[in-house]
């Protein structure tokens, strides 16, 4: 299929708009070294019309964070009918929203830990202690604290110690007034980046993270050196394979198509826990996808190309 | 970048070779943030950048096309370390405004006056070192001081600057521990980021300190033309030859694109300052200075000047009046020149994490974490007004003012079960609480 024209969206005005221009030029660079007509775009008030004058083959939006990852711009690609590459909109709407792709996964079979979501309207209406005790008692161990919604680690606290937990809420009210507390599973953290250029879902070799001073946060997933990862994995064959089947799972559950990354931890038991899917991963320098990519020996340019005309054949 | 399992990649091959120095060299959430502040949707309070839009494109276009047409032979060649003299010369004319006498030989021309700090730093500071600054100082003196293993260790500050019984407590404190103090950094006009200017009986106070103690000054001077109501009192360099280097720049008075400040120094130091200049870039760029004298010799660059300060004072007075309607809660500082107001918010406050939200809403601002080489300043931030236009400002204030309020009211909610790990910050300025 010739693709005469791809136009590649990255940056917005989202938390992520660093990371989306990073994930964009490299999108943009894989495809244009691939041979192929590539333009790049910030997401403006000048996009849609032209788009819907334009009209290029297809949208790839490298967009992370809200509008790119939360439907709202797929919603209106579908709407003005211009193939783009990732989920639709519905998909990406339950994705975007961790509680509700926890549950749509869990009903799929795949564990997920312990969690519970405390919009900032529920401490008003009944009071901060009484929701602290009770998420307290009901939720022992470390804990993880993040916005219900968005990525990159933004206002994502691990809490040891139970008063940690009011200032850890706070902060991710910062981004978003809906709170996920999660237990956290200790074990192996694990990305595994799903792949279907047409002929079914494919898992891709997963990424063991681990980072230098102990917690992956932003600072660590941007800034090459302070992290290590392995490819593939450290597990062992049979859990791989099963963390690379729950993957899948989570990836069909929640009615994603081209591309995702579903987030995992494997625990000492070999139990892969499913964290979060993220409905266009990160592909700058140090994400996780292209490492998966690069060392199931894929050539990136042709991948993204791949993914692009899977998009313009489902219309 | 394929592995074996079992070899870990950090994705940077080279990462064990970095100098130890490069430690803090990182790209951050903040830094991250501040991609989202270049959108024009965002009002940005962030950035210091200058309004260049203010000058007349003609004047500079007629500078550079005689740089171009009538000096290309000196214009496009290398030049010497030191600067072209006649731009020398001419500087001084601009450093008498301050009553500043000296001689052009002890100018030295950089690229921008950043680069002096560099280069300073490069010749004084050891690992360990300590340089004294304010409490808050320049961002990115800050950075520079640290990449050289320094340790900056701030002085508080109040609206007359940086207080001269805390410095000598400080050196007291440094001596009696064993440090080695090199240097005394100050941006004693219009600070960056408080916006308040030291009084010219400090200004003798605190030299008779660093005199005292054989600590170097280095006096920062990129905003002391820029006044508003009445001119900040003359540079310490004005009373003082031997134990001060003064920084200046044509970034705030003409245009930062120009690349071109200089260092005022002592012979000695300026004999360094001239090595270190050309092992670093070899000279300055020939072009960008002859744009510059061309500029001052032929437009009326003093009515420039003039007219910089009408469009700053304007964009200050937008900026006090939308505090004073939006947040009259808080305190802040009120600047009679430079580019930054100082907002306190209350302790429970922490500016860099609400920064997020307030991106979210489309305003940005510098938290005051910045300005800080200890962890200080988490409940102030640095507004500035050098770049929106006025009614941005006050858009800009009225978003800062519903996340702020947001904030406060989210804390107190939470507030009845105990406080949120707040922990006084010992550092920060001290401003009294009326100062708004």
């Amino acid at each position: 299929m010739a693709l005469s024209r791809i136009v590649v969206l990255a940056g917005g005005i989202s938390h992520e708009r660093d990371v989306s221009l990073r994930s964009g030029r490299r999108v943009a660079d894989s495809l244009s070294a691939h041979g192929l007509a590539v333009e790049l775009r910030d997401p403006d008030s000048g996009l849609l019309p032209w788009l819907r004058s334009e009209r290029p083959d297809v949208v790839w939006p490298a967009l992370h964070g809200a509008s790119g990852e939360d439907g709202a711009l797929r919603g209106l690609l579908e709407f003005i009918g211009i193939p783009f590459v990732g989920a639709r909109a519905e998909a990406a709407r339950l994705a975007w929203d961790k509680p509700t792709a926890k549950t749509i996964v869990a009903r799929a079979g795949v564990a997920t830990p312990r969690s519970i979501t405390l919009p900032r309207d529920s401490f008003r209406e009944l009071g901060a202690d009484a929701v602290f005790a009770t998420v307290a008692e009901e939720l022992t161990g470390p804990l993880v604290v993040k916005p219900a919604q968005g990525g990159s680690a933004q206002g994502v606290t691990i809490v040891e110690q139970p008063e940690g937990l009011p200032r850890a809420i706070v902060d991710a009210y910062t981004y978003l007034e809906t709170a996920l507390v999660e237990q956290r599973i200790s074990g192996t953290e694990i990305a595994v980046s799903i792949i279907d250029t047409g002929d079914g879902p494919v898992a891709l070799p997963a990424v063991e993270i681990e980072p230098i001073t102990g917690v992956y946060s932003f600072e660590e997933r941007y800034n090459a050196g302070e992290t290590n990862f392995y490819v593939p994995a450290r597990l062992p064959e049979a859990v791989a394979a099963r963390a690379a089947d729950a993957a899948l799972a989570a990836h069909r559950a929640l009615g994603l198509r081209h591309v995702s990354r579903v987030d995992l931890i494997v625990d000492g038991a070999g139990t892969p826990w499913f964290l979060e899917a993220n409905v266009m991963p990160g592909l700058t320098e140090t994400s996780l996808l292209p490492q998966s990519l690069e060392a199931a020996g894929h050539d990136l340019g042709w991948v993204y190309a791949r993914l692009a005309e899977a998009a313009v054949a489902e219309g | 970048m394929t592995t074996a399992a079992g070899t870990g990649n950090n994705l940077d091959p080279w990462y064990g070779h970095y100098a130890a120095r490069t430690a803090g060299l990182a790209a951050s959430e903040v830094r991250a943030l501040f991609a989202v502040a270049s959108r024009p949707e965002v009002v940005s309070l962030a950035g210091g950048m200058p309004y260049v839009s203010a000058l007349p494109p003609e004047l500079v276009e007629q500078a550079a096309l005689r740089a171009a047409r009538e000096h290309s032979a000196v214009a496009l060649q290398y030049g010497a370390g030191q600067g072209l003299p006649r731009l020398r010369e001419q500087i001084l004319e601009v450093m008498s405004l301050e009553g500043i006498r000296a001689s052009a030989d002890d100018v030295v021309v950089t690229t921008g006056s950043q680069h002096a700090l560099e280069l300073l730093a490069k010749l004084f500071l050891d690992p360990g070192d300590v340089v004294l600054a304010e409490g808050p100082s320049y961002l990115t003196a800050i950075t520079v001081f640290r990449s050289f293993q320094a340790d900056v260790v701030h002085v508080t500050m109040d609206e007359e600057g940086i207080i001269p019984a805390v410095l000598v407590e400080t050196i007291a404190r440094l001596k009696t521990e064993g440090r080695r103090m090199k240097m005394l950094y100050l941006v004693p006009s219009f600070h960056n980021p408080m916006g308040v200017t030291l009084t010219w009986q400090r200004r003798m106070e605190v030299l008779e300190i660093a005199r005292a103690n054989g600590i170097l000054v280095i006096e920062d001077n990129p905003y002391g033309l820029l006044y508003f109501d009445q001119p900040a009192p003359h540079a310490m360099r004005s009373v003082d030859a031997d134990g001060i280097v003064y920084l200046g720049t044509f970034s705030k008075t003409l245009a930062p694109g120009l690349r071109v400040g200089w260092a005022l120094a002592p012979h000695a130091i300026r004999e360094k300052l001239i090595l270190a200049n050309e092992a670093a870039i070899l000279s300055p760029s020939n072009f960008s200075q002859i744009v510059i004298s061309e500029y001052l010799d032929t437009a009326d660059w003093r009515g420039q000047v003039d007219t910089f300060r009408g469009v700053y004072r304007e964009r200050r007075d937008a900026m006090l009046s939308a505090l004073g309607e939006q947040l009259p809660q808080l305190s802040w500082t009120t600047p009679n020149g430079g580019f930054y107001v100082w907002l306190r918010l209350p302790d429970y406050l922490d500016s860099k994490a609400m920064l997020p939200r307030a991106v979210k809403e489309l305003v940005a601002y510098t938290p005051g974490t910045a300005f800080y080489a200890d962890g200080g300043g988490r409940s102030a931030i640095r507004l500035s007004y050098c770049y929106p236009q006025p009614d941005f400002i006050r858009e800009g204030v009225r978003r800062l003012a519903a996340v702020i309020n947001g904030e406060m009211s989210l804390l107190n909610e939470f507030s009845q079960t105990g406080p949120l790990g707040v922990v006084p910050d010992e550092h920060e300025d001290v401003l009294p609480p009326s100062v708004g």
